[in-house]
């Protein structure tokens, strides 16, 4: 009795906590609503080399998480609006980007724009209150040329800061097109296919396994894995209740989340079917991303399913095209009437309000930014989700087929959850209980895990 | 000036001082040499020498197959372990691209220079400081001497992470955060404490007959401080601005916090920024980075060498007090 009584006192004074949190961030929120309703910028920035008079020896400074030697093309592509307004374009890119920028938001060192590869990091910058709102002339272009799905992921609370800039996408199955034509097997195209020719290349080749991956990645590991879940979760179940599970309308625990996980255990979990090249199904925690697909080279494994930033880890001289050593398939669907596309980007977000930043991040979201960088990317592996992009000035097949994909009117683009999530589970638990899952750990067990560490309030 | 060419007498009185320092009685030289003989053979045994090797190997075979790594190109590192470099070969492509510059990453040896350009300065402020504050607190009668003392020992316990923001935010306000400046300042004020309290032990120990003898000669504090006191804890500076430099050399978090990201060509970023960045924005380029840790291990490795006979006296002389 007595302690039932204290329970209920423990827990009036808990919900009391609580509601003073909400009120706290409600509050918070509403301030920062206050200094946003100030309304978006009207004026037209689209013709920025109108303005070279108002802009020229102006700078913008830019802070990134693209580093050497990607940050070469990214440069390259910012010279015509440099030429043409005088503007100078000061470049910074840190791999640890998204743990300094809150940082210097906190000390007041703020760049005048950030390039933010998370929708929920953009979320934490807006709260901050330091993030500008996007002009009408990049919400125009970003209505005209990414669409819905992209203009929300830019949006906080309905308003939009940040127009996407580059994008990857993560819906691909990497094989050896030589392999498959020797075998005479044929690119799945519905996730029946794929599990029968998961089987019949399990009986076929003894030698060799269908499937090979790696989640290893230095503090990050287990994040293949939760792209894992996350593809084929949106296949299974559908973009509205993946979008309720991101956003936890669902518990991560649901039914539908746990048909998925069994789904991926179904391929990663078999002996029979993983891990190529590396041993048994547990080798796949000790092996990098970057290692996980390679003994699809040696013929010790047949498909390795990753981002299409894969591209750039296959060795010197390794031939990435259709009739090439390696080329990617669309992971497919439960049928063929769906196209579900999984992916990532960044978001064009600025923290200072002048014409010469508004300028650059018009430019930015334009077609004609995506088709310099396009051009500028002579390697290859970049590629945007701007339809004014013509996928003929990319370089490479693979960033041509993704551009394709991104395009498609079909697609339904989802972008990354685990990106979207709390940082405790999104770059916490979900990739460490995908690690302790392959590992051996059980399906409900994990994501238990998952549901239980997700923050409360 | 003067410190070049000190006057007879002044020199005399220390020679002399030095000298009375120095002469031990028979006894307790006798006695010293018998715990000096215990020691050495409490290490001689064969046990301790077993153990010691295994534990140098252990240490010393990760870091062996980092360097064979660093020699051998991507796919060798990928199909194969570094134990079968011989059969694999052996390729100087990834220091010839660090060193060069691969594509779009400005060279090396320009980060080289900044880590030098940081880590000079951020040595040799805090050791002048630090002997200065040191001398007072040894030799100088002041108010509050000992409660100071403390204060600048306690401040030791502050972690250096729980004062980066707040530094940020007062070089933006002075307008030198993203320049040098930032930099040298942040390591001396973080190195200060440790080395004021060593030098301070340091000096102590210097006999104050020693001190008495310069005095009666004549000098002053800046004299005795230049020309008697500096010259006799030169190990101390030594052993504790090796430490200095290792710190300074190695740091990324400071460096990262004051001068930002990696701005590639013309940047202020020390090596240990490029190290950060070097195997690109997706890790594609990892192969690079054992070749590149190669590179930035040299320099902090031919400093210890060339000074570490000070660095073990400096060590012992501070451990022996008392």
């Amino acid at each position: 009795m007595a302690l039932n009584s204290k329970r209920k006192a423990a827990a009036f004074v808990g919900i009391a906590a609580m509601s003073l949190v909400t009120a706290a961030c409600g509050s918070g929120s509403d301030s920062g609503d206050g200094s946003d309703g100030t309304a978006a910028d009207t004026k037209d920035y689209s013709k920025w080399c109108d303005l070279k008079s108002e802009l020229t020896g102006k700078s913008v400074s830019i802070y990134t998480s693209i580093v050497t030697p990607e940050d070469a093309s990214h440069k390259a592509s910012y010279k015509a609006f440099e030429d043409c307004t005088g503007v100078t374009i000061k470049y910074e890119g840190d791999k640890d980007f998204e743990k300094n920028l809150p940082q210097r938001a906190q000390s007041g060192n703020l760049p005048d724009v950030a390039f933010i590869p998370q929708p929920g990091l953009l979320q934490t910058m807006v709260d901050t209150g330091k993030a500008i709102p996007a002009t009408e002339t990049v919400g125009k272009e970003v209505d005209q040329y990414f669409g819905e799905s992209w203009r929300k992921y830019g949006s906080v609370d309905g308003t939009l800061y940040a127009a996407p800039l580059g994008a990857n996408v993560k819906s691909y199955v990497w094989y050896s097109p030589k392999a498959f034509a020797d075998k005479g097997y044929k690119v799945p195209t519905t996730w029946d296919e794929l599990m029968t020719l998961t089987a019949k290349i399990a009986a076929d080749d003894p030698a060799a396994k269908p499937w090979c991956a790696g989640f290893g990645s230095g503090t990050a590991t287990g994040w293949p894995g939760t792209d894992w879940v996350e593809d084929v979760l949106l296949r299974t179940a559908g973009a509205d209740t993946y979008d309720q599970w991101v956003a936890h309308k669902i518990p991560f625990n649901d039914a539908k989340v746990a048909d998925a996980l069994s789904k991926v255990g179904a391929i990663l979990k078999d002996a029979k079917y993983t891990n190529g090249g590396f041993g048994a199904p547990s080798t796949i925690a000790s092996t990098t991303f970057q290692d996980g697909g390679q003994p699809i080279l040696k013929g010790k494994c047949y498909m390795h399913r990753q981002a299409s930033f894969y591209a750039s880890n296959w060795p010197e001289g390794t031939k990435v095209a259709e009739d090439g050593d390696v080329w990617a398939f669309y992971l497919p669907s439960v049928d063929t009437s769906t196209k579900p596309v999984l992916g990532g980007g960044e978001f064009v977000t600025t923290f200072r309000d002048a014409p010469e930043v508004k300028a650059f991040a018009a430019f930015l979201a334009s077609p004609d930014w995506a088709n310099a960088k396009a051009k500028a990317t002579t390697g290859g592996g970049w590629v945007s989700a701007n339809k004014g992009l013509d996928p003929n000035n990319l370089v490479s097949p693979i960033d041509q087929q993704s551009a394709k994909i991104l395009a498609d009117p079909a697609a339904v683009f989802r972008f990354d959850g685990s990106d979207m999530m709390p940082s405790a589970v999104g770059a916490g638990t979900f990739w460490s209980e995908m690690t302790n899952w392959i590992k051996g750990q059980d399906d409900k067990t994990t994501l238990d895990n998952i549901e239980k560490s997700w923050p409360t309030n | 000036m003067s410190t070049a060419t000190p006057p007879p007498p002044v020199s005399g009185a220390v020679a002399d001082a030095a000298s009375d320092v120095h002469l031990d009685t028979p006894a307790g030289r006798r006695r010293r040499k018998s715990s000096a003989g215990n020691a050495a053979r409490a290490v001689t045994s064969p046990w301790a020498s077993a153990i010691a090797i295994v534990l140098a190997l252990a240490w010393t075979t990760p870091t062996v197959g980092l360097l064979v790594t660093s020699f051998r190109n991507q796919k060798d590192i990928q199909e194969t372990g570094w134990w079968h470099a011989l059969s694999t070969g052996f390729t100087l492509d990834n220091y010839s691209q660090v060193l060069g510059g691969a594509e779009g990453q400005p060279p090396l040896t320009d980060f080289i220079v900044n880590s030098f350009v940081i880590a000079i300065p951020a040595v040799f402020l805090p050791l002048l400081l630090a002997s200065l504050a040191a001398y007072a607190f040894a030799w100088i009668e002041f108010p509050f001497r000992n409660a100071l003392f403390v204060g600048v020992f306690a401040l030791q316990i502050v972690p250096l992470q729980i004062a980066l923001l707040p530094l940020v935010t007062m070089y933006q306000q002075i307008g030198i955060n993203g320049t040098y400046w930032a930099l040298w300042l942040s390591h001396s004020a973080f190195a200060l404490p440790l080395a004021v309290f060593l030098l301070h032990n340091f000096m102590k120990e210097i006999p104050a007959s020693l001190l008495e003898a310069a005095r009666v000669d004549g000098a002053g504090h800046v004299r005795i401080f230049f020309q008697v006191l500096l010259p006799l804890i030169t190990p101390a500076l030594a052993s504790f601005g090796i430490f200095q430099f290792l710190w300074v050399w190695n740091d990324l978090l400071v460096a990262i916090t004051m001068l930002g990201g990696n701005a590639g060509e013309g940047s202020l970023a020390p090596l240990t920024m490029v190290l950060n960045n070097i195997s690109g924005t997706l890790g594609n380029r990892w192969y690079l980075m054992s070749a590149a840790a190669f590179i930035s291990i040299a320099f902090p490795v031919i400093v210890f060498l060339s000074l570490q006979r000070y660095f073990v006296r400096g060590l012992l002389a501070g451990g022996t007090k008392g």
